[in-house]
This record gives structure tokens, C-alpha cells and sequence, in this order.
């Protein structure tokens, strides 16, 4: 399945955490500019398949490639070579990811969260990296929080900095795992603003949520797992208001 | 985080709400008295009344020759023998938490072989006495007569020895410690540092110590004034520390006890500002928690 203009191409994956085989052969195409959200019930892969992306799991087999280059191994011949350290923290500097829990620095100020990565990973000036932090916040609606910490923050407000965090990186893809699932009902909507600001701009996503509501609005793909497999994928106007499979309309007769 | 709940342990909270009482037809809102607690005071009496008995009996006994404890308590003998606790104390803290932070990142790495080895010098020199191994320091010329063609009694002195065998003990202590603070940080903390690109080094330094250190500086507040007390032990392989300066004194003078007090004094006046220094590093770390500005 591959194809012009893919942005990621996750091949054959397969993945187990000891005898427990989370993903059983999974495979998943995403064109640069593209919005992918991952739905499924709880234990389905789709967070492991998120995280082999940007290699924070290793694959048991077959392979994840980013904008054309494998994430994590380097092929040669009919065998893939482990990168070194250094190599994939600079593969990952190109992907964004942000998690669930937010996972600030609570020791960090939010504008240092912020410019900790530009600075010490990608060696830009300190100077330019906290202009362009400032820039971001601003974009994320929390121009006035850059001296605030963390834990003063509500989760709204710190998962949107999480966003601007991965965003300083500029980087050619976000990875969104379950963004809005510890947050308090009524905060989900600020953070799903930002990344549907995102989404219109062009940016490379892929969402793992739970928000139907949302993957409707903003997906150009939905794609449905479960049991550690893709059950289906196509636009949402399919995926969620004619599924094919029996278990994508379970899922959905339930959640909806 | 309050232990206690601040509602919980208010009597308002207790109290019906201050409405009328039923039927009462313009009756006053009653009255809360608190129950009595001669218990607590009869303790409180007793515990005085003992404490000055104490007090008395101490101020009373001549033997305790006050006046000689002042007239030795600024001498350059004892002061040079602080000076000594001071900077030993200092050194081997250091130079043991340097070494127990390498030794807890070896047990917490994924190689088998580095795990094995720390694991191994935490179980050897915590079962090994302070004493013994001084000891066995001071004898090390019986094993090895010379090093590197020095001989090993003039390439070890006394104080060497005391720093070798100190801070090797030390570092077993603070390599358990360092490892529960690097343990007592949330795993997403350095999922999101390595999802940013950030090198190990960077990881470490930047990232996990700087909130290990909330749970590690108690216990090496512990240490510190432990290592501090500890250091006397080195009076056995005669190294003039704070307790040998003050033993040297009294067997000329067989003023044993208020020299004994004039060292004892020292080591709670230092004690005592280690505590005070131990409360603004905490406020120092706990910054970005909940009621820290």
C-alpha cells in the first residue's frame, strides 16, 4: 500500500508485551497533510501502534517509515540495523508527540517546557527559542501563563502547552495519544479547538481519542481497531455513518 | 498537601449548622464547650516538674566543671579539630554521592553486567562495619606492601585512609538513596524528555534529578548529620577530627567530662544550622508544587 506523498507508512507491524500480542500485523498509510484519528475500545493497540511511530516501543516486526526514512532501524540488504541513540533522538525531534497525562516538567517554568527541547536538542539560541515559545503560546491562547508552573495551570491549559511544547520543535508530524481523556468534560473543547486549528493548517496528524464528535469534524481518515488489528479505515463519513464490519457497529452503537 | 484535612480538625466542623434549634421559637443558637483535658495537663506537670529536676541536678553537680568546658570551647586545638570534621564531612558527602549516583544509574541501566556490580557493592559495604573497614584500610600495606613502586604506609596516610574508607561507605548508603529518588519519578517524565530528542546526559541532569531530588534530600539530610556525628570514628586510626582533638586534651588533663561536653557542643551547634540549611534546599526543590510560589 504505498503511496505517493505518504507522510507515514507503518508496514506489517507486529508487537507483543511478553506472551500478550497487542498489535498483530498492522498496517497504515497517511499522506502529508493528512488527519488520521485512531478509534477503538480500550486495549484495541492503538496507543502501542502510536508510540511504535516514533519508537518510544520497538517493533517485533516489519517496519515504520516517516517522510521516506525508517523510525529507529536502517536498512541494509534483507536486515534492519538498530540506529544509535543519538540518531533516533533525532529522528524524534521531527515527530511530535503529545500524551494523555501532559507530562510537563513540573519542575520547569512553562516557557523553559517549552524551549528546553529547541535549546539542548536542536542547539538553537536560547534568545530566538524563547521568542518563538512566546509566539506559540500565543497561539495556544495562553500568552500570559510563560512564568507560570505547571501544577498552577488547569489540564486544559496544560495540555495546550504540552502542544506548543511538541510544536517548538517544528516538527514534520504530531502524534496525539488520547489528548482530552484526563481532562474534566468541560476542558475538552479548548484543547480540541487548538488541534483542529492545527488540522486546518495543513499539519500531519494522527489522533488516538474517543471523540466521535471530533474525528466526524476534522478527519480526513478514521480508522477502526480492534483486538490489535485494523477492523477498517476510510473517510469518516464512511467509517462512522456506514460501517462494514459488525464490530465497528458495535463499537459505535455504543459510544455514539 | 496538608496530612490533615484543615475542615476535619475544626470544631466548627463538627457543630451542627448554626440553625434553630427545632421548635425553638427564637431560642439562641447553643453554646460549643470544649471537654477538659487534665489528663493532658496532669502529663504536661509531670513532664516539667522532671525536666527541672533534671536541669537542677545538672547546674548543681560541680563535676560537670562548666568552667572548664568555657575555658576550652574556643581553643585552637578544638577549633582545628572542627575544622577537620568540617571539611571531612563535606568531602566524603560529596565525593559519596558522586559515587552512589553512578553506581544507583548503573543498577537502574538495562546492562546485566553494570546492574550486577552495583548491586554487589551496595550488599558488600553496607554489611561491612565502618570500623572494619577503617581498620582494614589502615592494614592495606599487609596485602599490598607498595603501589605503583610507593610505599603503600607513605602513599596512605591516616586522613587518606579516613576519606577512602568514609566515602566508600557512604556511597553504598547514597546509592540506595539516589536510586528510590530516581525511581520516585514518573516514567512519562522521561517518555516525554526522550520524545523531545533530549540526550541521556540532558535526561538525567535537566529531567529526572532535579525532581529525584524532592524525595532524595531528607535522607541525605539524614546522612549529612549522620556522616557528620560518623566522622568520630576516624579518632581510632588517629586523625585529629573534633572528638580526637578533645580526647587529646583530656589525657593530659584527665578532664574527661567537660571535654567530652565542649565536643558534643559543637557537634549540635553544627547540627543544628545543617537543619536550618536542610529546610531552604527542600523549599529550593519543591519549586513548581502545589502552595510553592
Amino acid at each position: 500500500m504505498s503511496t505517493q506523498g505518504a507522510m507515514v507508512e507503518v508496514r506489517s507491524v507486529r508487537k507483543s508485551f511478553g506472551s500478550l500480542e497487542v498489535l498483530k500485523g498492522v498496517d497504515l498509510a497517511v499522506r502529508t497533510g493528512e488527519v488520521a484519528v485512531v478509534l477503538g475500545p480500550s486495549g484495541s493497540g492503538k496507543s502501542t501502534l502510536l508510540r511504535t511511530i516514533n519508537h518510544l516501543e520497538k517493533v517485533d516486526s516489519g517496519s515504520v517509515s516517516v517522510d521516506g526514512a525508517l523510525v529507529g532501524y536502517k536498512q541494509s540488504g534483507n536486515k534492519l540495523y538498530e540506529l544509535r541513540e543519538r540518531e533516533i533522538l533525532k529522528q524524534r525531534t521531527e515527530i511530535g508527540f503529545v500524551f494523555q497525562n501532559f507530562n510537563l516538567f513540573p519542575h520547569l517554568t512553562v516557557l523553559d517546557n517549552i524551549t528546553e527541547a529547541p535549546v539542548s536538542a536542536l542547539g538553537r539560541p536560547k534568545k530566538g527559542a524563547v521568542e518563538s515559545a512566546r509566539a506559540l503560546l500565543a497561539r495556544v491562547g495562553l500568552a500570559d501563563k510563560a512564568d507560570a508552573y505547571p501544577r498552577q495551570l488547569s489540564g486544559g491549559q496544560q495540555q495546550r502547552v504540552a502542544i506548543a511544547r511538541a510544536l517548538a520543535l517544528e516538527p514534520k508530524l504530531l502524534l496525539f495519544d488520547e489528548p482530552t481523556s484526563a481532562l474534566d468534560p468541560e476542558l475538552v473543547g479548548e484543547v480540541l479547538d487548538v488541534i483542529k486549528d492545527l488540522a486546518h493548517q495543513g499539519t500531519t496528524m494522527i489522533v488516538v481519542t474517543h471523540e466521535i464528535g471530533f474525528a466526524r469534524e476534522v478527519a480526513d481518515t478514521v480508522v477502526f481497531m480492534d483486538g490489535g488489528r485494523i477492523v477498517e479505515q476510510g473517510p469518516p463519513g464512511e467509517v462512522l455513518d456506514h460501517p462494514r464490519h459488525e464490530r465497528t457497529k458495535s463499537f459505535l452503537s455504543k459510544v455514539l | 498537601m496538608s496530612l490533615v484535612d484543615p475542615a476535619s480538625d475544626t470544631l466548627e466542623a463538627l457543630a451542627p449548622p448554626a440553625a434553630a434549634p427545632p421548635g425553638g421559637t427564637g431560642a439562641t443558637v447553643p453554646r460549643i464547650v470544649p471537654r477538659r483535658r487534665t489528663g493532658q495537663w496532669a502529663a504536661a506537670a509531670t513532664v516539667l516538674v522532671l525536666l527541672a529536676l533534671a536541669v537542677v541536678s545538672v547546674v548543681r553537680n560541680d563535676a560537670f566543671q562548666w568552667d572548664v568546658v568555657a575555658d576550652y570551647f574556643l581553643t585552637t586545638a578544638v577549633l582545628r579539630g572542627l575544622g577537620l570534621t568540617l571539611w571531612l564531612t563535606v568531602l566524603v558527602m560529596v565525593l559519596g554521592f558522586a559515587l552512589g549516583t553512578l553506581l544507583a544509574t548503573m543498577r537502574l541501566s538495562a546492562n546485566p553486567v553494570l546492574r550486577g556490580v552495583s548491586w554487589g557493592y551496595v550488599w558488600l559495604f553496607r554489611s561491612m562495619p565502618i570500623l572494619v573497614q577503617l581498620l582494614f584500610w589502615f592494614n592495606i600495606g599487609a596485602l599490598y606492601p607498595t603501589i605503583l613502586g610507593i610505599r603503600t604506609v607513605n602513599l596512605l596516610g591516616p586522613v587518606t585512609i579516613a576519606i577512602i574508607g568514609l566515602t566508600l561507605h557512604e556511597a553504598a548508603y547514597a546509592a540506595e538513596v539516589v536510586r528510590g529518588g530516581i525511581l520516585s519519578v514518573d516514567k512519562g517524565q522521561l517518555e516525554a524528555a526522550q520524545s523531545l530528542g533530549l540526550g541521556a546526559w540532558r535526561r538525567l541532569r535537566r529531567i529526572v534529578l532535579p525532581q529525584a531530588m524532592r524525595s532524595i534530600v531528607p535522607p541525605a539530610g539524614n546522612m549529612l548529620i549522620g556522616t557528620l556525628k560518623g566522622t568520630s570514628i576516624v579518632s581510632v586510626i588517629a586523625v585529629q577530627d573534633l572528638l580526637y582533638s578533645v580526647q587529646l586534651v583530656y589525657h593530659r588533663t584527665y578532664q574527661v567530662i567537660p571535654l567530652l561536653l565542649v565536643a558534643t557542643f559543637w557537634y549540635v551547634v553544627v547540627t543544628s544550622v545543617l537543619g536550618v540549611g536542610q529546610f531552604y534546599v527542600e523549599r529550593h526543590y519543591a519549586r513548581g508544587t502545589a502552595g510553592a510560589r
